[in-house]
């Protein structure tokens, strides 16, 4: 069974950032990467599925993204997995959520895969929409919001467990060939150890255009994407009242609001 | 004249709150526009749920017999696709919830339509409609429009739009569903275990904790605190995640949505969007982080720029 999991660096801008001169992102110079939190999860659940059933799984970290995004395929390498692939050109530049779908799909197929675990979101833009994306791409059955999952290598559906809205969780089974989109707190990401660090780096990391894999200009960036950027900006922004002084000061201000607000009640 | 289509959502027998929320949107887009508004319902007898959604502004209700009771994604996929087919609507309107995450990206990619999520502002632009959504953790705002698209499918952000309380008789049709595969099979619901815990959305205070509390050991002390001062006690998804205070604590989408709350006093939460939405109404949030540019900061009424462990000790002394 080979299992891919797609991950992706997330972006956090400074304050006080500058737009690029296009006006329809922010300018490279501003972000600050890492890892998306969601990829933690997804890559630990495969991490674990390779430790249950050894040479019955193959897991392989995959990425759409500049040689930064390596760092992420590298840190996903230090705790598993013995290779990693990057899909990067100019024409993937301005890609939505779809346009990047349909590099993984082409991927998937590449490598003859047999499972999909992606992360549900990414904290930057959150779209929620990759995932599922690649799915539909594929024509494969998903599932999206994992958050416990039973797979036995070979078996013809999964089940797995669904988390919903307010707590309520759904259990259901899933034909395979599947994506599944993977929820925060289905696992505990361990921590790579200085040894895996050192081995990841020795690791191959194989590097595809998207004409590689078949795709051609139309089918990635702003022409194969399903919506279109016409400006960022930043919003006005609400800014709380803010209590100066001593914490003692501070703690004596928040108490008194607290009693105000609360009509005295304790 | 153009069609804006909701699709009604339904869990257990029940249309979600967000469904009047998206159907409250189409009504505002189509007063602009002079469009009309189609609300289909799929369900096992949509007859059901056909009067609530015959809301002031909704011109056809369209219902779907389907053979399920609960979602199913290839089921929902595979009609509204074939809806689109038949009805040709401009914009096709479903709530950014948990059930479209899971077919609504299918469903694009099937029909390659205009697609983009979690909006919050739609509007028209001469004939091009417009859509804003968030970036970068919310720090940015992003305006989307959809070129050379017949149609397009949106889903929109939840607690934006209010649901309209009028009623209206629509014109009420049904449409044939085609045979339809479904890949996955619900089993059933598992209830969130919230035994012998408090109910947190019905709390009028209460003081949450984020990352920021560091370790499990740190916890006792809010919950001291809490006591002291007659809160109740919530967190933010990390804790409940790490097991340090059951998933029935945790604020958010989810979590739980404080409704009754007047003042939430949030320690170590930097206040993702996930969070936010679980307590961005509550009028007094007094939020404290050492971090000033946290976004829990730009939806609270008091800010606290300073070490949460410094400020919960002082605070001791005013409750006891």
């Amino acid at each position: 069974m080979k299992i891919l999991v797609p991950v992706k660096q997330v972006a956090t801008v400074d304050e006080d950032c500058e737009m690029r001169e296009d006006g329809k992102d922010v300018d490279l110079d501003y972000l600050d990467y890492e890892l998306n939190e969601w990829d933690e999860y997804s890559w630990e659940e495969a991490v674990r599925l390779k430790e249950t059933h050894g040479n019955e799984v193959e897991i392989v970290p995959v990425t759409v993204g500049p040689e930064s995004a390596e760092d992420g395929l590298r840190r996903c390498l230090a705790k598993g997995g013995e290779r990693a692939i990057r899909v990067w050109d100019d024409a993937l530049e301005a890609s939505d959520p779809i346009a990047v779908a349909r590099v993984l799909a082409k991927l998937v197929q590449r490598e003859n895969a047999d499972l999909v675990l992606a992360g549900t979101l990414s904290s930057d833009h959150g779209f929620a929409a990759t995932g599922v994306a690649v799915a539909g791409l594929l024509g494969w059955a998903h599932a999206a919001v994992v958050s416990q999952l039973n797979i036995s290598p070979g078996t013809a559906r999964i089940t797995l467990r669904r988390e919903l809205e307010e707590g309520l969780e759904e259990e259901i089974t899933v034909r395979c060939p599947a994506v599944l989109t993977i929820q925060l707190g289905i696992n505990e990401p361990r921590y790579a150890s200085l040894r895996g660090i050192k081995q990841a780096k020795a690791k191959p990391l194989e590097v595809l255009s998207h004409s590689d894999l078949g795709l051609d200009d139309t089918e990635v960036g702003e022409s194969g994407s399903l919506s279109r950027v016409r400006r960022m900006f930043a919003p006005e922004r609400g800014q709380a009242e803010l209590i100066e002084g001593t914490a003692a000061e501070q703690a004596s201000r928040i108490a008194e609001i607290i009693k105000e607000a609360t009509g005295g009640l304790q | 004249m153009s069609e804006i289509m909701v699709v009604a959502e339904h869990r257990r027998g029940e249309l979600t709150p967000a469904t009047f929320e998206v159907i409250a949107a189409a009504v505002e887009l189509k007063q602009a526009n002079d469009m009309t508004v189609t609300v289909v319902v799929l369900a096992q007898d949509p007859s059901d749920f056909g009067g609530q959604v015959s809301v002031a502004g909704v011109d056809k209700v369209v219902n779907a017999t389907v053979s399920v009771s609960e979602f199913q994604n290839d089921i929902y996929e595979t009609v509204i696709d074939a809806m689109i087919d038949t009805r040709k609507p401009s914009v096709v309107l479903l709530s950014h919830s948990i059930d479209a995450w899971g077919y609504a990206p299918a469903l694009a990619v099937r029909r390659q339509c205009g697609f983009t999520t979690d909006v919050f502002e739609l509007r028209y632009d001469g004939d091009n409609l417009v859509a804003t959504r968030a970036a970068y953790s919310e720090k940015m705002h992003v305006e989307l429009d959809f070129p050379g698209k017949d149609t397009v499918l949106i889903t929109l952000r939840g607690n934006i739009f209010k649901p309209i309380e009028e009623t209206s008789t629509p014109l009420v049709t049904s449409f044939e569903v085609p045979t339809i595969e479904a890949r996955t099979e619900h089993i059933g619901f598992i209830e969130p275990d919230s035994t012998g815990d408090v109910d947190i959305t019905q709390a009028e205070s209460m003081l949450s904790i984020g990352r920021g509390v560091a370790e499990e050991d740190n916890v006792e002390q809010f919950a001291e605190l809490a006591d002291a001062m007659g809160f109740t006690l919530g967190c933010s998804r990390p804790i409940a995640d790490s097991g340090w205070l059951p998933k029935s604590r945790q604020v958010g989408q989810s979590g739980k949505t404080v409704s009754n709350c007047n003042v939430y006093l949030a320690f170590g939460i930097s206040g993702s969007v996930q969070h936010m939405a679980g307590m961005k109404h509550v009028p007094n949030i007094i939020a404290v982080n050492t971090d000033a540019e946290a976004s829990i900061f730009t939806i609270a009424r008091y800010g606290v720029v300073a070490d949460m462990f410094d400020i919960a000790e002082e605070l001791k002394n005013h409750f006891v």
